[in-house]
């Protein structure tokens, strides 16, 4: 059979399997400020330069009707307010009467407010980035460039981009991108764990993507890694029924286990009762974040709505185990409510369970909150600390946690000390739980947002993966569970890795739960150990993972 | 002029979401309110920017002012927002 015209597919590395189709539609760029433009016609720019503005507050206005949380659509909201201000109005007019054109008035209007907030320090200082979004918005808008960020075009569409920053992808809609394309980026970049978290198909490091044009429509095979150009109807059949045959392979459900029927159980990262997956997908939740009650709240929650926010996601479980995490907030994850100082490193600072050191009663409402919903809902519940680096800390905490009258107290690993320690945290506590992001962080004195530092950051990485071990070894020694919660567990290549290190469980997003299901049920135990070995005896990263997959 | 001078009572200040419902509610009087902080410049209500560059804390005073057919109204409606703690209503909404 001849095969069907048309563009050569572009090839990628596929990070996060799966199929999907539609019209391609870049990120758009943060615009440059052209050399400034004569102004011929004042009042003509002068209105062009205020209609970019209130074209930025009809899509702010538009986000925030279709934000899911609250919080981002107030946020939203307070942004579309500062564009639609009669003042800053007023001045982009003035600075066109004054001879600048459109990009360059509105530049200049929002420069002012700029040198403003920032001399104020504090809430404003960091309001500044809204400002230079905002300017950066209604500057595209005059331009005729898409405004930067990620495209809300009210129909699904396949997301481009030379890689995918945090930032763009804050409200990014699962239901409008259904696959991520980006031109650099690895296995482990951002672009790589956001598909994956979001169970969409990925492809990354695709050479000559920029050459497709916006609306281009492909079809992106996350598994191949194969980004189609301009598929016809049928070929996207024949490739969604594919997928789907592959798909139906790995999503079979049921605890996870090894092809000869060693146990990992599968556990699902929730941050509210919204995200705790259907079914019998999930053995448990193995990471309940409960920061989500906290953010921008200016007062502390008290126990009953405390109480009602985890029972919740505890009454989802059915009666199976809900590990619930304490307040991971401090200085690096400010909430309000703490009135915290500002701490020169703050990721070295009063964070995680050393708010406990300054202000116990929030431990201790938590804690009667969580014993509360625990009680009401007959769920098995366990309790674990975050940031915590030594036995007496973990001491502490088990003594709190007991007094609450909850039966399983825990400890996160997120630090060194607390991995090479394991075996000492295991004689007062019943459980650990590695946190893989964190603990690379600081084992390798790495900051999570440094992106030149990504590749130390790498869960492969062999220092990382020998603290596993230790600890894991240490719950083996002692018979009490070590699971891994974290980026790291949701990667299917490294599962069976991290079983044969030993790990109990391993807790992840939803969406992931199937593919890591699948790939341990591949492996015998004696290959994961096997492998885990291979991995621990690499001497980089990029060995350690290449170890694994050709092995 | 008729004047109000009234002490902020939101938690977080006339920031976030007390500002945002400040300038709202401003915006939505028949009258052009100012408002300032000691004998610094006095700022329009309705600006969402300018409200904000204030920089305005729980408990910093603030004088509003405005003139015209209901002024006198439109003063009392905005000094009763600002006296309130609009961060502990959100609370009480959630």
């Amino acid at each position: 059979m001849p095969e069907p015209s048309g563009p050569q597919p572009l090839r990628g590395i596929g990070v996060s399997r799966g199929v999907a189709g539609g019209p391609l539609m870049w990120v758009g760029a943060v615009p440059t400020l052209p050399p400034p433009a004569p102004v011929t016609d004042p009042s003509a720019e002068a209105d062009r330069a205020v209609a970019a503005l209130a074209e930025v507050v009809v899509e702010l206005g538009r986000r925030a009707d279709r934000a899911r949380e609250q919080t981002v659509a107030d946020v939203l909201r307070a942004q579309a307010m500062m564009a639609d201000d009669p003042v800053l109005a007023d001045t982009v007019r003035e600075e066109v009467a004054a001879g600048r054109d459109a990009p360059h008035a509105i530049d200049t209007a929002f420069a002012t407010y700029r040198t403003a907030f920032e001399a104020a320090g504090g809430y404003l200082a960091e309001r500044v980035a809204d400002l230079d979004d905002l300017r950066d918005r209604a500057v595209a808008v005059c331009l005729g460039l898409p405004m930067p960020g990620v495209p809300a075009p009210g129909h699904p569409y396949v997301l481009a981009a030379r890689d995918l920053a945090p930032a763009d992808t804050v409200d990014l809609d699962p239901e409008q991108v259904v696959a991520l394309v980006t031109e650099v980026g690895g296995p482990t970049s951002h672009t790589a764990i956001l598909a994956r978290a979001l169970g969409l198909p990925a492809v990354v490091g695709v050479a000559g993507l920029r050459e497709l044009t916006e609306g281009d429509p492909v079809l992106v095979d996350g598994g191949s890694g194969l980004v189609e150009i301009g598929p016809d109807a049928a070929a996207l059949a024949a490739r969604r029924s594919v997928a789907a045959t592959t798909a139906a392979g790995a999503t079979g459900s049921g605890p996870g286990r090894t092809s000869d029927g060693h146990p990992v159980a599968l556990l699902a990262n929730v941050g509210s009762a919204r995200e705790v997956p259907g079914g019998d997908d999930a053995e448990g939740v193995g990471l309940f974040r409960t920061e989500l009650l906290f953010l921008d709240r200016t007062r502390e929650p008290d126990v009953d709505e405390q109480a009602a926010a985890y029972g919740k996601v505890f009454a989802r479980m059915d009666g199976r185990r809900v590990v619930i995490r304490t307040l991971d907030a401090g200085a690096d994850k400010p909430l309000p409510f703490l009135r915290q100082p500002e701490e020169p490193n703050p990721a070295l600072g009063v964070r995680g369970l050393r708010v406990a050191r300054r202000q116990p009663a929030v431990l201790r409402t938590q804690l009667a909150a969580i014993a509360r919903a625990a009680a009401d809902t007959g769920a098995d519940v366990w309790v674990m600390a975050p940031m915590v680096a030594t036995r007496a800390e973990a001491a502490d905490f088990a003594e709190a946690v007991r007094a609450a009258g909850l039966p399983k107290a825990g400890v996160m690993i997120e630090v060194p000390a607390a991995a090479l320690r394991a075996g000492q945290l295991l004689e007062v506590v019943d459980f650990l739980s590695i946190g893989t992001n964190d603990l690379s962080q600081y084992t390798f004195a790495a900051d999570r947002q440094c992106a030149d530092l990504a590749e130390l950051l790498d869960p492969w990485q062999p220092a990382l993966l020998q603290l596993i071990a230790g600890a894991a070894a240490a719950g083996r020694s002692a018979g009490k569970p070590v699971g891994v919660c974290g980026e790291a567990a949701a990667d299917p290549l490294l599962a069976p890795v991290l079983a044969g290190l030993g790990v109990t469980s391993l807790s992840m997003s939803g969406p992931a739960l199937s593919w890591v299901r699948a790939a341990l049920a591949e492996h015998t135990f004696a290959d994961c150990e096997r492998l885990a070995k291979l991995a621990l005896d690499a001497d980089d990263a990029r060995h350690a993972r290449a170890l694994a997959g050709n092995a | 002029m008729p004047t109000r001078t009234v002490t902020v009572g939101s938690a977080s200040g006339l920031h976030a979401r007390p500002a945002a419902l400040f300038v709202a509610a401003a915006t939505a009087q028949p009258v052009r309110v100012t408002i300032r902080v000691g004998d610094k410049r006095p700022v329009p209500a309705n600006s969402m920017l300018s409200v904000l560059s204030l920089g305005a804390k729980r408990g910093t005073e603030v004088v509003i002012e405005a003139e015209g057919e209901g002024a006198e109204a439109a003063l009392d409606t905005l000094a009763d927002l600002l006296v309130r703690d609009l961060d502990a209503e959100e609370q009480a909404d959630a």
